[in-house]
């Protein structure tokens, strides 16, 4: 059994929330480079230029990259050996989320209650939380910053199972093509397939936070990435959404099994600043 | 990619005639934030006293809700934000004068309507880089409805900020055009 203190969570996720919002992780970076050689259209190329030069002049200087520094995701895999001293977990990594943008310059942008109260709370608090019991003695904290734009795009359907891989495809390449410039693309998808309604969103949540273009380890699901992408930056959509050959940096798909009546599918849009950080402690 | 045409506010019909989509400008002078909360504040406002709490006529808002300025900033990262949330509000706002706006992602056809009825322009800024086109404004003050946080209306000074004219003020779009180029 080892034990954590809260006080090591607060200051771990205040770090954390500073590095995701200024510092783009290389693998990001090293795809946004490698897809601004393959575009065409003059537009694309600016934006790919101005979307490079951004990435650098941030993490040079501490500056967040996107103003949207995001409503502040976390996945928490807590070990089943780990005992969490001094507090509650959810308030830790609150706190954490409190100082982290407040004493980084980030901007706060969730309101008090979505319908009848959209007054800001001040501090970015309440982070949204996903947490998983897995065997080991370690507690890894992965945050994702999810900024509204892309976040807004996002798209669930309930498809029979007669819909097949082309119902599957036609929905995915449409979700994009129809959310146009509006989710700052070049875009990252990511897809959930399977599993129930929340189960399958999740996915597709989890899906933003691999490493940027790293396909799926089953070969099918990877060559359906491959496919989807070719499909995607056929539309044209470009960067922007002003026309080009690069809609997207990549297509990330998680799967689960599903029940004998559905084929859920859930696609959730990351722009280009696809910010994510994490440690284990 | 035309040159880049430099502007500078308020705007005049004059200026607005001769920008034509897919132009490439920098912008000088005043320009207001506003987005989706302040929009339905405003035209409460408006209809209640007939005032507004800075003159629209011949101006540019910028959708955008900022990053807090860091020690030595102006004001913090301030990359656009998506127009598509002010559309309900935008063709009574165009009414009350407004000649320009500043955002990223495309436009309902009563907005593009609208601006053709009301001779405005539509310019794109590149959602994401954020951080370099904070270099460009020089100064910022809040002047409404500073509890909406982020969302406050804010002054800013701006020195050649750059963006593209995406519908000009015949009602071309480029986020139309532009995709069926690249369209396989």
């Amino acid at each position: 059994m080892k034990e954590i203190h809260v006080n090591q969570i607060v200051d771990a996720v205040e770090a954390l929330c500073m590095k995701a919002a200024y510092d783009l992780p290389k693998d990001a970076e090293d795809r946004i480079a490698a897809c601004a050689k393959q575009e065409e259209s003059e537009f694309g190329k600016y934006i790919f230029d101005q979307i490079l030069e951004n990435v650098r002049y941030a993490r040079e200087n501490d500056y967040p990259i996107c103003q949207d520094t995001g409503a502040a995701v976390f996945f928490i895999e807590v070990g089943q050996d780990v005992h969490i001293t001094g507090g509650s977990l959810e308030d830790a990594i609150n706190e954490g989320v409190r100082r982290g943008y407040t004493n980084g310059y980030l901007r706060k942008s969730m309101v008090i209650d979505p319908v009848f109260n959209r007054k800001n709370t001040g501090d970015n608090t309440p982070a949204i939380i996903h947490t998983f019991i897995v065997p080991g003695n370690e507690l890894k904290i992965t945050i994702l910053p999810k900024g509204g734009g892309s976040e807004n795009m996002g798209k669930l359907a309930m498809l029979p199972p007669s819909a097949g891989l082309e119902g599957v495809k036609k929905f995915i390449v449409d979700a994009v093509k129809t959310a146009g410039g509006n989710p700052c693309p070049p875009v990252i998808v990511g897809v959930g397939i399977g599993g129930t309604m929340e189960k399958t969103t999740l996915l597709a949540k989890k899906a933003l936070a691999r490493k940027v273009g790293e396909p799926n380890p089953n070969p099918q699901y990877a060559q359906l990435e491959k496919e989807l992408l070719e499909e995607i930056n056929n539309t044209g959509v470009g960067p922007q959404g002003l026309g080009g050959r690069i809609t997207a940096l990549a297509v990330h798909i998680e799967y689960f099994p599903a029940h004998i009546t559905g084929l859920p599918v859930a696609v959730n849009l990351n722009c280009h600043a696809a910010r994510h950080a994490e440690v284990v402690l | 990619m035309s040159e880049t045409k430099k502007i500078t506010t308020p705007l005049t019909d004059e200026v607005i005639a001769n920008l034509k989509t897919g132009d490439r400008v920098e912008i000088t002078g005043v320009i207001y934030t506003a987005r989706d909360a302040a929009h339905k504040r405003l035209l409460e406002e408006y209809a209640e006293t007939k005032k507004l709490p800075f003159d629209l006529k011949g101006q540019i808002i910028y959708y955008v809700g900022p990053c807090p300025a860091k020690p030595g900033q102006a004001l913090g990262s301030a990359g656009p934000t998506t127009s598509y949330r002010m559309d309900a509000y935008t063709p009574e706002i165009l009414k009350l004068g407004l000649k320009g706006m500043i955002g990223k992602g495309q436009r309902s056809q009563e907005v593009k309507d609208a601006m053709v009825e009301n001779k405005a322009v539509y310019f794109a800024a590149i959602g994401g880089a954020a951080a370099i086109i904070s270099k460009s404004i020089k100064k910022a003050e809040v002047i409404a409805y500073e509890d909406l946080g982020p969302e406050a209306i804010r002054r800013l000074e701006v020195e050649d900020f750059p963006c593209i004219v995406v519908t000009d003020a015949e009602g071309n779009d480029l986020y139309i055009t532009g995709p069926e180029k690249y369209a396989r």
